[in-house]
């Protein structure tokens, strides 16, 4: 793998967030409506000094977590779709750059302009820290969790990028995907609980695995999980490239 | 420099080419001629390592397609049929990045990026986003982007279609001078071009590989002396029947050119019977004020192998 090449193109897609309104767009929601769910938190009946306002929300699409559910697919729509529209795929796939070395290039583009999302919240655990004295552990964990769901958002992301050349389509198959993942465990909850299937269903959603590192409790388990979903994810993407080549 | 050997590509069940072999030299321009459909961008792909082949094997530079993709494809610069350019990018922009994903030092991108530049003729849209760009100065950038880092080979799939005849002609000189330093590999179905531009053609049809000759012994192995145009004064008739009466003519016709008997005489391929037809006027004593033959041009020779090839396989 070369990371120069890995470099050029996560560049040139950073630039092209920049220079295009949708990222900014989805941005100002983001922190529109995560910012009123942590103020809902902390101004309620029972105010408490943590981010679980901000990640949860007061109903699921207000919070982090969802809302990056929501909100990858939009972000990650363009990045192969649009290549297969204008035709540069063909220009990618026949200059001496590896199929893994443009998924990577984008993906991490993707995930940066999320990253910068997430950091733009800083100030909620700030307020949390001058007008009151909150626990650390909860807010790093949080966090890292947060980073976590993300990454794993705009992994499927890319896969349904690289599926089809029309971005409408590539969104809600991602969006499929992500609900599905993380829907999991209410589908499981309907069901039959002494049933393997419960056991199976309720370890593959992603809303069982933030709820831990949520209240600050580390688990490299679900750590684990969260990276194998972007492995798998990102090495289906790679597959799909590759069979862009064969169409 | 290039080398396909038994190249076959099946689409499912449909053969989208077939056994097709040919090899370049270096600093050589080669035509792909065929109506659209006929394998070309099919055959470009798989050199460019773009689509694998079903069967076969392509070698550019030394390097095999499949075996050595990074290297093989470092050595080709690609112009795709549809011209793939970032329209959210400057021309300056696209450019840096092009050479970028193909490894080339900062310094190296900067001095040649101002080449192109000049040999594309792009000087005043330098910093234009792409988007504004008309068509046939996005097919300068397209070609532009391929020549950047001074491939050994260029791929050019129709690299003058859909733009204006001025820039045709710029585009094909522009092509002309990259033979010499880069081996041409280029398509397209409008016949002139290949003889203006190309060392050596090879036709393909139906996904195979018709012929494959430069233009002018094509046209003299196919056609021999077919055809000679006859300018000749005295009785029309008479002349037109002394004429058939040749031994190796097939057809005589008559075309009244601005007041002139023109007569354009068909003749068996590969026999030069201009001598006894001059006799046949002269022995009559009618005067002979024009004689000459016509080659077949390229567009006669594309229509006659392509028919044939229709008339053995019915």
């Amino acid at each position: 793998m070369n990371v120069r090449t890995i470099r050029t193109i996560w560049l040139r897609e950073l630039r092209s967030y920049a220079n295009s309104p949708n990222a900014w767009v989805i941005a100002a929601i983001f922190l529109g409506l995560t910012g009123l769910a942590f103020a809902l938190s902390v101004t309620g009946r029972y105010p408490e000094a943590t981010i679980r306002g901000f990640l949860f929300g007061p109903i699921g699409p207000m919070g982090a977590f969802f809302l990056t559910i929501l909100i990858a697919p939009a972000l990650t729509m363009r990045l192969l779709a649009e290549e297969q529209k204008l035709g540069t795929m063909e220009l990618l796939l026949t200059a001496p750059v590896r199929d893994i070395e443009i998924v990577l290039g984008k993906y991490l583009a993707a995930l940066t302009i999320l990253t910068g999302m997430y950091s733009l919240t800083i100030y909620f655990p700030l307020q949390l820290f001058f007008f009151g004295s909150p626990d650390v552990i909860p807010l790093l964990t949080g966090y890292v969790v947060l980073f976590l769901v993300g990454a794993v958002a705009v992994a499927v992301g890319m896969l349904g990028s690289a599926l089809t050349a029309n971005q409408i389509v590539s969104a809600i198959f991602s969006l499929a995907i992500l609900l599905v993942l993380w829907l999991f465990s209410a589908t499981a909850a309907l069901g039959d609980p002494d049933h393997a299937w419960t056991d199976v269903v309720t370890f593959l959603a992603m809303s069982e695995h933030v709820r831990d590192m949520a209240f600050g409790v580390f688990d490299t388990r679900d750590i684990i999980y969260f990276l194998s979903l972007v492995v798998f994810f990102l090495f289906l993407t790679v597959r799909a490239v590759e069979t862009r080549r064969w169409r | 420099m290039i080398e396909a050997r038994g190249l076959t590509k099946f689409y499912g069940d449909f053969p989208a080419i077939e056994d097709v072999s040919f090899a370049a030299e270096p600093g050589e321009v080669i035509g792909f001629l065929g109506p659209n459909g006929a394998g070309k961008t099919t055959t470009m792909r798989i050199i460019t390592g773009f689509t694998p082949p079903t069967a076969g094997t392509a070698v550019v530079a030394g390097h095999d397609v499949q075996e050595e993709p990074l290297d093989a494809r470092a050595s080709i610069g690609y112009l795709p049929e549809t011209v793939p350019l970032y329209t959210d990018m400057t021309v300056r922009e696209y450019l840096h990045y092009m050479g970028e994903l193909r490894g080339m030092s900062k310094p190296r991108i900067r001095a040649r990026v101002d080449d192109v530049f000049e040999l594309c003729r792009l000087e005043e849209y330098t910093d234009s986003l792409v988007s504004k760009l008309s068509k046939g100065y996005r097919q300068r950038v397209g070609i532009a982007q391929a020549i950047l880092h001074e491939p050994p080979v260029l791929v050019l799939d129709e690299p003058t279609i859909g733009i204006d005849p001025r820039q045709v002609v710029e585009t094909r000189q522009i092509i002309r001078g990259l033979g010499g330093d880069h081996t041409v590999i280029l398509s397209t179905h409008i016949l002139p071009e290949v003889s203006m531009v190309c060392d050596r053609v090879l036709i393909i049809h139906e996904g195979r590989i018709v012929v494959m000759d430069t233009a002018e012994r094509l046209s003299a192995r196919l056609g021999g002396v077919s055809r000679v145009v006859m300018d000749v004064r005295g009785p029309r008739d008479q002349i037109q029947r002394a004429l058939a009466a040749v031994d190796g003519v097939a057809e005589v016709t008559l075309s009244d050119a601005g007041g002139r008997q023109q007569f354009v005489v068909e003749c068996a391929p590969s026999r030069d019977i201009r001598v006894e037809l001059a006799r046949a006027v002269a022995d009559q004593g009618w005067g002979l004020v024009e004689l000459r033959a016509m080659g077949l041009s390229l567009e006669e020779i594309f229509l006659r192998l392509t028919t044939e090839d229709e008339e053995t396989a019915a």
